[in-house]
This record gives C-alpha cells, structure tokens and sequence, in this order.
C-alpha cells in the first residue's frame, strides 16, 4: 500500500466520497461537498470568462491594440445588464436577437444538409440492396421503421385506423434504437465510474498500479 | 527510313512521356484552396507537386500516386497567386508538366448546396403560410398528446400533498429550441400552481434562461389575478457548471421532496442522475427532451415523456401561440413530403436495376451534398 502525501489528492478523495455518500441518503457530507462544488464552479466560471474571453478578446484588442471593433459585441453583451433596470429591460431584447438570428442562421443549413438531406439519402432503397438478400430485408425494415416513426411524429390528424397501426411500430422501433442506445450509454458511465474508482484506489490509496 | 522510324519513336516517346495539368480555383469554398488537375497523364511511378509563390522558388508540396488525377492545395491564400509544376518520376527518369497558374476566390454561394436551398424553401413556405393561418385565427388542428394529460394531475397531486413542484428548463441556451419550448410548458405550469397556490421551484443553469423563466413565471401568476401569490426567490440561478448545478438539483429533491418534477428542455449526461433521483424521493416525473441519447433514461425513470418533437408539440398545444402552432403545422407538411420523396425515391431507385429505367438511378445524386 502506497498511500498518497499530496494533500490535494486527499481533499479530492475526501470530497468523492462525500458525493458518493449520497448513495445512501442526504446528508451532511453530501451537502458540504455540494456547496464547495457549486460555489467552486460559480468562482471558476468568473474566472475562464476572464481569462478566455473578456481579457484577450476585449480587453488586449482594444486598449492593446486599439482594435475598437470589439467594443461593438462588447456593447451587446453590456446590453444583457439592462434587465436589472426596469426603464431599460426591454434592450436585452437586441443580443438575444442577434444571437438568435446568428445561431438560426449557422444552424438551420447545417442541421438540414445533415438530419434531412443525408438522411433522406441513406434511407432511399436503391438498386444496390437487389444483390444480397440480408442487405434488401434489412434496407426494407429500416425505411418501414423510418416511415412509421415519422407517422407516429405527425401531429395534425388522430392517430387511429392504418395510422395508429403505423404509429405503434413507429414507437416499437423508437424503444429498439433507445434501449440501443441505453446499453451504450450505460457502458460509458460504468467507465466513469471506474476511472474514480481508480483514482481512489491508485492516486490516493496506491493498492492498485 | 530511319528518320520516319525516329520520328515515330519520337512520336510515341512523347504520348507516353508527356504530361499536362490544368490549376483551376477549387470551386465553392471560401477561396482558400486550389486544385491542380492532371489533364494528361503519364506513364510514370509517382507525381511530385510543386508549388511557386510569387517572388519565391518551386518547392514541393506534396507527392500523387501514379493512380491520382488531381492534388487539392489548401494552404493558399485568398487573392494571392500561385504557380504550380507536376513533375512524375520513373526510375531515374523525370518528365517536367506544363507550368499552371491560378488564385484562389472566394465564392458567394456554394451551388453544391442548392438541394439545401430548394428544400429550406419548401419548409419555410409551408410554416410561414400556417403562421399566417394562425394568426388569422383559424383554428389548426393538434392531436392531444399523452403526457399532457398528466400535466394537470401532477400539479393537482402536489397540491392536495402540499408539497413544491421543481421545474428544470434543461441546462441547454436561451436559444435552444427545446428551451424555448420548455419555457412555454412553464408558463402554463406555473398557470395551474398559481390557480392552486402550488410551491414552483424553477432552477436554472443558464442566466438568460433564468432571466427569461422568471419573466414567464411572474406573467403567468399575473395573469390568472394572483400576483401576490409569485415568490420570486423561487426563480433562481444556481451555476454554470452542469455537474455543480445537477448535485445542487439532487440536494433539492431530496430536501424539498417536491410532489412533481418537469424535465423540460435540453438534457445531457446530468438527464439519469436527476431522474433516477426523482425517481428515488418518489415524485411524478414529467421529462421531455430533443436530446435523443438522454430520451432512454428519461422513459425508464420518468411517469411520461415526451419524445423529441413532442416537446415542441406540447408547446404549441398548450400555449396556443400562432407562431408555434404555424411552425408545427408546416413541420407536418414537411414530413409529408420527406415520407412521398423516402417512398416514390425508393421506388423509382428500385426500377432503375431494369436497363429500360437506368436513368432514375440519377435520382439519388440530388442529394449529395458537399
């Protein structure tokens, strides 16, 4: 056993297994370790706007360099501040806008060629699913699965007849690809969980190598 | 004789031996690379490409198998212009290409993109002219959706326990479309717990959106005539850090045991740990995301959940605004479309394999994208 001396490997452990407390209940350690995390968080986040943000992309152009374009997104992001003044509330409507209108803008193009275009392309059958057998069946249960999820997103008429017959295989195959998906994401977690157990057990308590 | 003979070796020697490229700027891109064609290949092993900068000497740049027909320069830059040389290599041997130049511009518009264009339009055409249908005032048909119906029972459940409702808008931007629908849902929610003098707790991760939930919540409690009845510590922030803000979310459900927990809006890897929590203290449990990999952790630990566009629709549905009842409308529309093109395509596509069709098989290239 090789156990740490860095006294910050020690508050690390010390604070995992606050959190890890919470398994069994609320209680003070759990509550300590999560008012350090919030209050850390909030202190670290005012410092990388600092550091990443407002010192080299406003502060170093402008009084720097003399760059005074910058003072331009600068005066929409003091813009956000007018909510604390009643007469003024209404200009946080401008940088919400803009970067409404920005991220719409860069957005839609790009989710469109890739969730429709690219979709629609990948789902088309084409002749090429004739020369294997495993590949037509399952090049059809795909397009069916497709094509009944889609009908089960349709919300501008009831669902009933050959439509709610669609839209229930629409919602089998939805849980298909989620319970995919669950298992997945499952595994990852599983990993996380042991990269802390291995902090805990090598970093801090060295009983593994 | 022996001339002709010569000239002919000649002849063939430069068929073999000669090569010629062509620079062209590499079209739709925004004028930072350029591309180097091999017009006429020669019998070589491998191309060197060599590069020339005004003021400055060839050098190479980059080598082309002797299969390769063109070379993409993408360390140009724009307006600048530069001279290129192909040189292939056989054994020792080194045939010399034709000298090329070109610069590099930016284009306007990407025509590589235009199937993007045609079918933004068909979308846009079809939501705008059900917005303005919206607006007129006719009224436009939504199928009730399950999960709503639980809507109404959760907050009558946490009022006869007398216990908060926790609201979670998600921990995505003010100009994620899922917040936005999220905040709609608050609004109505917070209708009912104002009507029922119900506990809501709204934390927020993001400022704006607790800038913006707190505007809907006071209008909301305004709106029904109870404005006394809005707490506004009730509405609040607690921090940027997503982990931070789920273990803060947890040590509120676990202390204030809320009766009902929404969570509306954008999810991530927080989405299990505060539904699994949730779900431990008890509560009704309301989620709804667009977040496909969070929606299998929502369904299994949650009362209802409202999968992907569901969320919007639920929006739209409870809220009535035109715009959201337009915008869904015209989606639809859009579906319909995606639904003749995945059909009508596949079918067509089919047909091309008989050598009388071959010419549908020319469909799918609508969609290539670049």
């Amino acid at each position: 056993m090789n156990i740490s001396l860095d006294i910050w490997t020690w508050i690390s452990a010390i604070l995992t297994l606050f959190i890890f407390s919470f398994l069994y209940g609320d209680n003070p350690f759990y509550k300590f370790a999560e008012h350090i995390f919030v209050g850390v968080s909030v202190g670290y986040t005012i410092a990388i706007t600092w550091h990443n943000f407002l010192y080299p992309d406003l502060i170093v152009p402008v009084f720097k360099q003399g760059n005074l374009i910058n003072l331009i997104p600068a005066f929409l992001g003091v813009l956000y501040f007018s909510v604390f003044f009643k007469n003024l509330s209404w200009m946080i409507r401008i940088p919400i806008g803009f970067l409404l209108g920005y991220g719409s803008g860069v957005a839609i193009p790009a989710i469109f060629q890739a969730n429709i275009i690219r979709q629609i392309q990948g789902s088309l059958l084409t002749p090429k699913i004739l020369e294997r057998k495993d590949l037509l069946i399952g090049s059809i249960i795909s397009l069916f699965g497709i094509i009944s999820t889609i009908i089960y997103f349709f919300f501008s008429r009831e669902q009933k007849g050959v439509s709610k017959i669609l839209a229930k295989c629409g919602i089998v195959f939805l849980m298909i690809g989620f319970g995919a998906s669950f298992g997945f994401t499952v595994m990852a977690r599983v990993s996380l969980l042991l990269g802390r157990l291995q902090f805990l057990l090598r970093d801090w308590l060295g009983l593994i190598k | 004789m022996r001339r002709k003979i010569l000239l002919f070796n000649l002849f063939i020697f430069s068929l073999i031996f000669s090569l010629e490229i062509e620079v062209l700027d590499t079209p739709n891109d925004a004028g930072n690379s350029l591309t180097i064609l091999i017009k006429k290949p020669a019998a070589v092993d491998y191309y060197e490409v060599y590069r020339k900068e005004e003021g400055k000497e060839f050098s190479l740049i980059g080598k082309l198998t002797k299969e390769e027909r063109s070379f993409l320069d993408d360390k140009v830059m724009r307006g600048k212009l530069y001279t290129y040389q192909i040189v292939g290599v056989r054994d020792t041997f080194k045939i010399f290409s034709n000298i090329s130049s070109a610069i590099a511009k930016a284009q306007f518009f990407n025509t590589a993109r235009i199937n993007v264009l045609v079918g933004i339009i068909i979308f846009s055409f079809f939501i705008l002219y059900f917005i303005k249908k919206a607006r007129k005032g006719e009224r436009l048909f939504i199928r009730r959706i399950s999960g709503l119906d639980a809507v109404e029972e959760a907050v009558g459940r946490a009022t006869e326990m007398g216990k908060p409702i926790l609201f979670v808008p998600g921990i995505g931007s003010v100009a994620d479309i899922a917040t936005i629908a999220a905040l709609n849902i608050l609004g109505e929610v917070a209708k009912k717990t104002a009507e029922y003098e119900t506990t809501l707790l709204v934390p927020n991760r993001d400022v704006l959106v607790y800038t913006v939930a707190y505007e809907v919540v006071k209008e909301a409690y305004s709106n029904v005539g109870r404005p006394d009845a809005f707490k506004e510590g009730n509405i609040f922030y607690i921090t940027d850090s997503q982990f931070a803000f789920t273990a803060a979310v947890d040590g509120i459900m676990v202390r204030e045991k809320p009766a009902t927990n929404f969570f509306l809006g954008t999810f991530y890897a927080e989405s299990l740990i505060l539904a699994e929590t949730g779900a431990a203290t008890g509560a009704i449990q309301i989620a709804g995301t667009d977040m496909v990999p969070q929606l299998p952790f929502f369904i299994v630990a949650c009362d209802y959940t409202l999968i992907g566009e569901e969320l919007y629709a639920a929006s739209a549905y409870l809220s009535r605004e035109p715009l959201l009842l337009g915008s869904l409308k015209g989606q639809d529309y859009g579906k319909l479309i995606i639904l003749l093109i995945l059909l009508i395509g596949s079918l067509l596509l089919l047909l091309s394999y008989l050598p009388s069709f071959s010419f549908f098989s020319k469909i799918i290239e609508f969609f290539n994208v670049s």
